[in-house]
């Protein structure tokens, strides 16, 4: 259990004298991470409305369905993602296996159920009065589901939170698919799993706190801006 | 009346999800579109395209794949010759950490364009089939036993074939106390133990479903050492990896001598003719070469030195490999082409 304490020590001490391997795998997680869930959200949040606005058959097969993939397993979702980019799979042209944009294809799949199931969720959540309310007092259907949206405004943000802790915490997609290669596409996740390999076991427990550091970070700065507006 | 609120929420939701859709394709496909798809596969047309997409790339420079066997890796070996070749050949090296098996499959598929195994009759079918050409060989080691210190099943000192036998027997007799770690992945090292069992007159599949003392591992060189010294148990290791983890693990060497335990690195490229998809054979050959010339090979013979006091691995240049089985003097000499 010391190791708890050394790895403690080690991450303090990466992070404050900025060694550049670690910021970089670090700026790496981060920004790949951040492209998944900013792609995954365009679809997915007015996936979502989409769905919740409309009553149509089979919605609530549907909506089974898109919980049912919130358990997709990563590494399916990886060897699915290879197949298909591999150079002598169907988008093998594209060049794109082993590369970062690899990784942020599979961790857009990976999320996209989450992310449409908590949107649609977070808009089930608000009060039907308030929509109600809004109609009956005039507003168009257009204002009133903006109001609808804005009042699923905490519920949506905890999904977006949620989409990316499981984007940058995952690693059998970012494994297959960006090869965990050094400089390239070596990520927080791959990275920590590569050093446990090596029995470097401070450092992977370092790497896993400053991680868990990066997901801190991007929970508070949401929060503060969501309670600015 | 609500019925038409309904539908006009319903029309509004989809204009912004067809918005989004072609926002999002815009966004995605920017950057992959950027690099028209090499379409002609001309071999000789090395892949400048292959710059691909994202952060932290400098553009123009192309990338060359290889997957590499993981003793290599684990070793350290590679994070040292990487940035040589970078500057030599002016590309991006690409290293994918691969046991032999995973190796050749990328090969095969020509995600990678040039591999280093170690799996003599792997790699000779792979040839055979036309994937693989111009291999060279550019190091080798040894293979050894480790286990327990205590030697639970006693068999230092013996032939690696009557060692397995022994360990074979103890296991099944009392799997608490005699254990084998497997590689369990298709990877050289595990070729070679398949061999060795066959060697001691078992038959894999026997071994395989004796009982709980035979633990297929599924992990690299590195992982297994520390599973075998997490658990007491033996494993075959290549000498290297071991050297590298000696620090960390608490398994002794119990056997290193033996006929069968000779380990050569072989490096090839992927044969663009077989495998349409593999572009950069001129830098896969330069490459191949690279491994082979005196730079490289003097690099081989000091590394650990330091940190060991003896290299990880042995060069094949100054015909430092005699004991049979040792690649014939124009595989690790002659140029490819």
């Amino acid at each position: 259990m010391q190791e708890l304490w050394q790895a403690l020590v080690q991450a303090v001490n990466l992070i404050v004298s900025l060694d550049p391997e670690v910021i970089e795998i670090s700026l790496r997680s981060l920004y790949i991470s951040a492209a998944s869930i900013l792609i995954a959200a365009l679809f997915c949040i007015p996936m979502g409305a989409l769905i919740h606005f409309h009553d149509f058959k089979g919605k609530r097969v549907v909506i089974n369905v898109i919980q049912t993939f919130y358990s997709l397993p990563t590494v399916v979702v990886g060897l699915f993602v290879f197949l298909f980019i591999s150079r002598s799979g169907p988008f093998g042209g594209l060049e794109l296996l082993f590369t970062p944009a690899a990784i942020i294809i599979g961790q857009v799949i990976l999320i996209m159920p989450v992310l449409t199931g908590m949107a649609i969720g977070a808009l089930s959540g608000v009060d039907k009065a308030i929509r109600d309310t809004a109609i009956s007092s005039g507003a168009s259907s257009t204002q009133a589901m903006r109001a609808i949206l804005f009042e699923a405004r905490f519920a949506v943000v905890g999904a977006l939170i949620l989409g990316f802790g499981r984007a940058i915490s995952e690693v059998g997609a970012a494994l297959m698919l960006g090869g965990n290669i050094r400089g390239y596409t070596r990520v927080l996740t791959t990275a920590i799993s590569l050093e446990t390999q090596r029995g470097e076991l401070v450092l992977s427990l370092a790497l896993g706190i400053i991680l868990i550091g990066i997901a801190m970070v991007v929970s508070v700065i949401m929060n503060i801006l969501l309670q600015r507006y | 009346m609500k019925s038409l609120v309904v539908y006009r929420v319903h029309r509004v939701s989809i204009t912004i999800l067809i918005a989004c859709l072609l926002l999002g394709t815009i966004l995605a496909g920017c950057a992959p579109a950027a690099t028209p798809p090499a379409a002609t596969g001309q071999p000789s047309a090395d892949n400048k395209s292959a710059q691909a997409t994202a952060f932290p790339v400098i553009p123009g420079t192309p990338r060359f794949k290889i997957a590499t066997t993981t003793s290599l890796y684990d070793t350290g070996l590679w994070n040292y010759l990487e940035p040589m070749f970078e500057k030599k050949a002016n590309v991006k090296l690409d290293i994918v950490y691969a046991g032999t098996g995973a190796a050749l499959e990328y090969g095969k598929r020509g995600d990678v364009d040039a591999l280093v195994v170690h799996d003599p009759e792997a790699e000779a079918k792979f040839i055979a089939d036309g994937y693989g050409i111009n291999r060279r060989s550019f190091a080798f080691n040894h293979f050894l036993i480790a286990g327990p210190a205590g030697d639970p099943a006693g068999i230092k000192g013996l032939p690696p074939e009557q060692a397995f036998k022994k360990i074979y027997e103890a296991g099944k007799a009392d799997p608490t106390k005699v254990k084998f770690i497997s590689r369990g992945d298709n990877s050289g090292t595990h070729s070679k133990e398949k061999l060795i069992w066959q060697a001691a007159g078992l038959k894999y599949e026997d071994v395989q479903k004796s009982g709980p003392w035979y633990v297929e591992a599924g992990k690299g060189m590195g992982p297994c050492l520390l599973m075998a010294s997490e658990q007491g148990a033996y494993i075959l290791a290549d000498i290297s990896t071991f050297l590298a983890y000696k620090g960390k693990v608490n398994v002794a060497p119990l056997i290193e001598q033996g006929d069968l335990f000779l380990n050569v690195y072989d490096v090839m490229a992927i044969n663009p003719e077989k495998v349409k998809t593999a572009k950069m054979l001129p830098t896969a050959n330069t490459f191949i070469n690279w491994l082979m010339s005196d730079d490289v090979q003097n690099t081989i013979a000091t590394y650990g030195v330091a940190e060991y006091g003896r290299p990880l691995f042995n060069p094949l240049k100054g015909g430092g490999c005699t004991e049979p089985g040792c690649p014939k003097l124009a595989d690790y000499t002659v140029p490819v082409k």
